[in-house]
């Protein structure tokens, strides 16, 4: 049981003796968590990482994938990462930066990886989901479409679809959509 | 006129003289009854509630008609009219107004002698300093961050002694409730002592998600159209300019763009309340679970301020959807957490540098960790991976520790890395206590247990 009167009187003492010195602020365990996931990150040659808020905030940070195989071969695609204080009981929230033709990323950049969302559990990490990205690109899927127009042309002509991406790729148009340069 | 007031105080107090005047078998060791005991409850005890919703509301009264004089009360929000079923102290004419501001004044109308002191703000507004004040905190909150917020703050005021024993008067109780339609909680947390929130965060259930391309292709359920209009229509729309889902204006958006989705794909059920419901995770409260609820917490906060009785071990649930079924659980403490577990003890020279700790690391018979990437506070000391951190952090490896932590004779640092020998090697995440020798306090301690 607590002597709360002692208490008190720490308090006081504490208080006098605190010279003015305000307690340090701490990293929240979502963020000592992310640090982990961070140092230990074991990146794949195509994906890199970069922190633009400097080495102390780890919460937002971009990922580009360079796919060296498959029909996004030569492209290079950024995705912006944030991080919620209370990670990893939440996934991270992740969108592509650039307008990309692809089956399962719609043109605002929204994603669809189950990992993200419906199947994405605490013990998961960065680095599954980096690996998950890249994924995409060397198998995009027609099954769960965010772009039902991609997704038509991938399963119905295969190799259209690959003529289609190399055109978006290189910032051209598909009927009546520009898509980002991201070669 | 004097006579008629003393006795109106008497009677005010009449019950809690039975528990506070009596001697009792099942009280706690430092349990002193007595009138001085009474009136130091009400002089010198100082609680703070966190949060004016539902749950607060109850607590403020309960709190005030439990003899606690001195009380205050955070909360960041304004009233709404969708509040006033179940949060008494607020009523129509006092929409928009903050809740803590109301809250405080109409409890202190009603209950002569309390005073409530309110913060209209955000939790995270008010300094560390703003928290040690109060004897204890009882949380009426809604959300998984703020309680692990609160629960940071308060557990950070927790010490150690060198046997890893937590210091009794660095401890900063917490008195936490929870409630969800016909479901709630109420536990007691003694940082150090019992379990803290993040002992237990596992306890939370998983959030329930849509898989995106369900909502953007094929929506089977009123919920798919709101969260649709939430997460994809509103970003194509509004490029840029995110959503705040306490702007009505916004909201408002939402359900008009997905009660046209709905009718589209024939789905019947979008309503404005649901909209909101779904896009901001609220589940129906019930007033009588936040009464029961707030009930519990507000008598474990006078048994923790008063000793007059053993408190909670240190979980309730309750749940009144079938009749009612109560149940206390001990849950146990996680002695390696990272928030109120004492962290692993280590000495060191000032001039030991940050290379030479981190290989310290690695012979350290409760450690073993290889490999350690170093934390403290805010500032990522050495970062083995990824390649860019290690290079913008690397010039610190040759740095005195000392130095990096402020010149301060005793600190957290966190390390991660590989623990564990051979084959048996496995990522771990620690909180050290990093005391250096020959600074402040430390020599004396450690100069009479050699001698």
């Amino acid at each position: 049981m607590i002597r709360l009167f002692k208490v008190k009187e720490k308090q006081r003492e504490i208080a006098e003796n605190s010279n003015g010195m305000p307690p340090t602020k701490k990293q929240s365990p979502g963020e000592l968590r992310l640090n982990k996931d961070i140092s230990e990150l074991n990146l794949p040659k195509t994906c890199s990482i970069k922190f633009p808020n400097g080495k102390d905030d780890l919460m937002n940070f971009e990922v580009t994938v360079k796919p060296d195989e498959g029909y996004y071969l030569g492209g290079k695609f950024t995705f912006t990462f944030q991080i919620a204080t209370i990670y990893p009981h939440e996934a991270p929230k992740v969108k592509c930066r650039e307008r990309v033709y692809h089956p399962n990323i719609d043109l605002d950049g929204n994603v669809c990886l189950n990992i993200l969302r419906e199947d994405w559990k605490p013990v998961l990490n960065i680095n599954t989901v980096i690996y998950g990205l890249y994924h995409l690109f060397t198998e995009p899927n027609h099954e769960d479409p965010l772009n039902s127009e991609a997704a038509a042309v991938l399963r119905d002509n295969p190799q259209q679809f690959g003529t289609n991406v190399k055109r978006a790729m290189g910032g051209g148009h598909i009927g009546q959509t520009a898509f980002s340069r991201c070669m | 006129m004097a006579q008629s007031t003393n006795s109106s105080s008497s009677s005010r107090s009449r019950d809690l003289d039975k528990l506070l005047l009596r001697p009792g078998h099942l009280v706690a060791s430092t349990f002193e009854p007595g009138t001085q005991l009474r009136d130091d409850l009400e002089e010198y005890v100082k609680i703070l509630v966190v949060g004016a919703g539902g749950l607060g509301c109850e607590l403020l009264k309960d709190l005030a008609l439990s003899g606690f004089r001195n009380l205050e009360v955070i909360d960041m929000d304004t009233i709404e009219v969708s509040n006033l079923n179940r949060q008494f102290l607020f009523r129509l004419q006092d929409v928009g107004k903050p809740k803590a501001e109301v809250a405080a004044k109409r409890v202190m109308e009603r209950v002569s002698g309390v005073n409530i002191v309110p913060h209209f703000c955000r939790i995270e507004d008010k300094e560390l300093d703003f928290y040690s004040e109060f004897s204890i905190i009882v949380l009426g909150l809604d959300s998984i961050e703020a309680r692990s917020y609160i629960n940071a703050v308060a557990c950070g005021f927790l010490e150690y002694d060198s046997e890893d024993n937590p210091r009794e008067e660095t401890m900063k109780p917490m008195v936490d409730g929870g409630t969800e339609g016909f479901k709630g909680h109420a536990r007691v947390i003694l940082p150090g002592m019992t379990p803290c929130f993040e002992c237990t965060i596992w306890l939370f259930p998983p959030q329930v998600k849509f898989p995106l391309c369900t909502l953007a292709e094929t929506p089977r359920t009123a919920a798919h159209c709101i969260e649709y209009a939430h997460l994809i229509k509103w970003d194509e729309v509004h490029s840029g300019k995110s959503f705040d889902p306490d702007n009505p204006e916004h909201m408002q958006w939402v359900y008009l763009e997905a009660s046209k989705r709905a009718e589209l794909f024939g789905i019947q059920g979008v309503t404005y309340s649901l909209t909101q419901g779904v896009v901001k995770n609220i589940i129906p409260a019930i007033a009588s679970t936040n009464a029961i609820i707030s009930a519990a917490c507000a008598l474990e906060t006078l048994k923790l301020a008063s000793g007059c009785s053993k408190t909670l071990s240190n979980y309730l649930t309750y749940n009144g959807v079938e009749g009612l079924h109560t149940k206390v659980t001990e849950f146990v403490k996680d002695k390696e957490c990272l928030v109120c577990g004492p962290g692993i003890l280590i000495e060191l020279d000032t001039s030991v540098t940050l290379k030479s700790f981190i290989d310290q690391l690695e012979d350290h018979p409760k450690l073993l960790i290889a490999g350690a990437s170093v934390t403290h506070g805010r500032n990522n000391l050495y970062m083995q991976a990824p390649p860019t951190l290690e290079e913008l952090t690397r010039s610190n490896l040759s740095l005195p520790l000392f130095d990096l932590m402020d010149k301060s004779s005793e600190g957290i640092v966190h390390v991660t890395g590989l623990a564990g020998k051979g084959d048996k090697k496995q990522s771990c995440l620690r909180k050290l206590r990093v005391a250096f020798k020959g600074v402040g306090g430390i020599t004396d301690t450690d100069m009479a247990g050699g001698a």
